[in-house]
């Protein structure tokens, strides 16, 4: 990662973001669009990479919905965020990259059905329109900080511009590790 | 060859592509600042993030004054399939015949007939006010453009 091209994360994690894994771990952001082929492939990755060395880190999840190519994505987003308000946003985001865009708005209600959510508060949450300026300034910030396309990843406050492979992945957290022990 | 920098006289050109004819001096008779962005090819993977990208600002950059153009050496029927395919509804210009000519005068011209990944902003003297080359394979994002422009909306 060359000078020229390194963009840091222009808003630091706070306890507004969702967010797994010990507080005083390693931080690894993901802007990701639930209807993007290529964070779908980037979700089993980073849960592998997460499942080996995930007690020193602490991963968050943005939302950055391309909205002019994926016209599911804002929705599902706010879906993860409806879900979050009844305690279930992690399972939620499992659930919407697993459905490999299958991302309609009965498909949704039926998620929720299935993660045993309160069907009727969940549409309306995701009608809310403090979560859809919740998500919008998500975008917004990620835009700031050089988020250039989706998934984009930055380990501790550097974006990553490595490949999202399991390998790649995990030697560039454990870098920030051993960075973070020094 | 150089990249036109910043204060040089941007040349006006007029080419066919996604929105008919776009005359770069007539855009910018309707917007304050035009961002011209050079891609090296339409449906290529970074290319295509990449304007997918500036769609996603376009209404940003809009309330700054400034517009999108985008430049490639396909021909025009590529340019509306590919503005088409990805909604964008900024022009995407065809620098097709003589090739690669309106990259030539910008100086992002490659000896592999494209163009180089380079970003522009041209204000409505003519004049350009920002120049950036990325790396071939590297979709530079919005930020600096972003950045730029707000620097320039508040000086205005």
């Amino acid at each position: 990662m060359t000078e020229e091209f390194a963009h840091w994360l222009k808003d630091l994690v706070t306890d507004a973001d969702w967010s797994r894994g010990p507080r005083d771990g390693v931080v690894l952001v993901e802007y990701a669009d639930y209807q993007c082929p290529s964070c779908q492939a980037a979700f089993g990755t980073i849960e592998a990479v997460l499942d080996r060395i995930g007690s020193r880190v602490r991963f968050v999840v943005r939302h950055f919905p391309v909205v002019s190519i994926h016209p599911y994505a804002e929705r599902a987003a706010l879906a993860a965020e409806a879900a979050g308000r009844q305690g279930k946003f992690w399972e939620m985001h499992r659930r919407l990259f697993e459905a490999r865009g299958a991302l309609s708005d009965e498909n949704l209600a039926l998620y929720a059905q299935d993660l045993g959510l309160d069907v009727e508060r969940f549409k309306q949450d995701m009608e809310d329109e403090s979560l859809a300026a919740k998500v919008k300034k998500q975008k917004w910030q990620g835009l700031r900080s050089g988020v250039n396309g989706t998934p984009t990843l930055y380990i501790g406050e550097l974006r990553y511009d490595g490949r999202v492979n399991e390998t790649d992945l995990r030697t560039a957290i454990e870098a920030e590790l051993s960075k973070d022990r020094s | 060859m150089a990249a036109l920098s910043v204060g040089s006289k941007a040349p006006d050109f007029e080419l066919d592509g996604s929105a008919g004819t776009t005359r770069l001096s007539d855009v910018l008779k309707e917007n304050d600042y035009v961002v011209l962005a050079f891609f090296p090819a339409a449906f290529s993977p970074v290319c295509t993030n990449e304007l997918n990208l500036y769609q996603e600002v376009r209404e940003e950059f809009n309330r700054m004054g400034a517009e999108v153009v985008g430049v490639s050496v396909d021909s025009k029927w590529v340019q509306q399939a590919f503005a088409r395919q990805n909604n964008l509804d900024f022009p995407v210009v065809a620098d097709f015949h003589p090739k690669g000519a309106v990259a030539q005068k910008y100086g992002v011209m490659r000896s592999d007939g494209m163009a180089e990944r380079a970003l522009f902003i041209v204000d409505s003297e003519g004049i350009v006010r920002f120049s950036y080359v990325s790396e071939l394979t590297k979709n530079p994002g919005a930020d600096r453009l972003l950045e730029a422009l707000e620097k320039m909306t508040a000086r205005a």
